[in-house]
């Protein structure tokens, strides 16, 4: 357990720093920027509790939102991402492994599984984060192809990653 | 009370979740449609130093291009210096006065954080408060206008891009002076929109577009890029003018930070009109 504390801390902050010093300065095209940050998420035990679930959650958002001047948009998007994590997996995988506890990553889970699970929750995350940008300015079409790309990237660099941890 | 308290406990993971989307909104609708944010953004220590860490780490990758745009930016101040004196030794003027003291004064910084591809972009310097950087300042370098500070810190600033929707820059034709404001059209990093000017008046493609100098934020004639492309409205009297920006926002490393030592008198003068 404090082992896998150590090793969940050093992901914590590499994701972030990767995500606001690297990712965000990616841009395909202008407007298509990946956010892997949620991996962390991603990664986490099936049987943790809720409330220390959604407090990762809300700490990792707010964590990429002083970066990225944006206060409250990340945060809330990774909240709703952590609430919908429980619902997600049940779809996806056996009431059986969720309560063995394992980490629900790429050889745990296989390719289908895993792709599943990354495909829907980056769509749910990425849905608020958009969606809460928009609310800002309008412009709907453009918010449409801005989450729709940025969703394909941000599944292709999740799955290359896991690719490349657990290949070997 | 109990039952209430029984409900609460039983439904705690939808409670906290709704709880904490309430502090995000809060956070989204309180601090995203103001600029004056004081603890939130990258003009706090914390994140100033990280972004600054890696910025001079990555400054090695571009040595080559920062070299040769400062070798060029040398060759046209020396061009403009020589022609100053030609000037002089032709029309000689009477020797500078203590009292007329130069408006504006430059301090250059490096660009330690900046984006392109957001509806309101944000960028951050180096300098801050302890080397007289103060909001409303302007942002500009070699190739023209970049921005205005809106934050600082003791070691940091923060400000809008001129790719931020919410500045609006007062800009004129430089060829025949009418002016109007410039602002992002939120859609490509280099290019933005030009409005308010009457369509009685000739544009052209390619007619070059400067700060007109009516806001005491930059100096009158900075360069902000030229007309790339125009139309007119249908049922308005104004121009549709695309501009295409000379400042290339994507390789932005070093800047210059604008400062009006005359700035308050102005804007006191001005306030007095407002009050009256």
């Amino acid at each position: 357990m404090i082992k896998d504390f150590g090793k969940y801390a050093i992901m914590f902050v590499a994701l972030v720093l990767i995500q606001v010093l690297i990712l965000n300065n990616i841009q395909f095209s202008g407007f298509v920027n990946p956010y892997i940050y949620i991996l962390f998420i991603l990664l986490l035990p099936f049987t943790i509790p809720g409330y220390f679930l959604l407090g990762l959650c809300f700490f990792l958002g707010i964590s990429v939102d002083i970066f990225n001047n944006t206060p409250g948009i990340h945060a809330g998007a990774t909240v709703f991402l952590g609430f919908m994590r429980p619902g997600i997996a049940r779809l996806i995988t056996s009431r059986e492994f969720i309560e063995k506890g394992n980490t629900p990553n790429l050889t745990q889970l296989g390719f289908a599984g895993f792709l599943k699970y990354t495909v829907l929750s980056v769509i749910v995350h990425h849905l608020f984060l958009f969606f809460a940008e928009a609310f800002s300015f309008g412009d709907f079409l453009h918010t449409l192809l801005r989450y729709l790309l940025s969703c394909i990237f941000s599944i292709v660099i999740i799955l290359a990653s896991q690719f490349i941890i657990f290949k070997n | 009370m109990r039952s209430l308290f029984r409900f609460l406990l039983r439904n705690y993971f939808l409670m906290m979740f709704l709880a904490l989307e309430a502090i995000s909104l809060v956070l989204i609708v309180s601090f995203n449609n103001y600029q004056r944010v004081t603890f939130f953004n990258s003009s706090n220590d914390l994140t100033g130093t990280v972004y600054e860490k890696f910025s001079t780490m990555e400054d090695y990758f571009s040595l080559g291009r920062t070299n040769a745009r400062l070798a060029a930016e040398n060759s046209s101040l020396r061009k403009q210096l020589y022609m100053m004196k030609m000037n002089q030794e032709n029309y000689p003027v009477n020797p500078a006065d203590t009292i007329e003291a130069p408006a504006y004064f430059f301090t250059s910084a490096r660009v330690i954080s900046n984006s392109v591809n957001k509806p309101y972009n944000y960028i951050s310097l180096n300098k801050g408060s302890r080397q007289g950087i103060k909001p409303d300042m302007g942002i500009i370098c070699a190739g023209g206008v970049v921005g205005v500070i809106t934050n600082v810190s003791p070691n940091y600033s923060t400000g809008l891009s001129l790719l931020n929707k919410r500045l609006s820059i007062p800009a004129k034709i430089n060829k025949n002076n009418y002016f109007g404001s410039l602002v992002w059209d939120g859609e490509h990093f280099n290019t933005a929109d030009l409005k308010e000017i009457p369509f009685h008046i000739i544009v052209n493609v390619g007619d070059t577009v400067v700060t007109s100098g009516f806001s005491s934020v930059f100096p009158e004639g900075i360069m902000i890029g030229t007309i790339k492309n125009f139309d007119v409205e249908s049922g308005t009297n104004f121009y549709n003018i695309k501009v295409e920006l000379s400042t290339n926002f994507k390789t932005l490393k070093y800047v210059e930070v604008v400062q009006n030592t005359k700035q308050t008198e102005l804007m006191k003068l001005e306030s007095n009109n407002i009050t009256e």
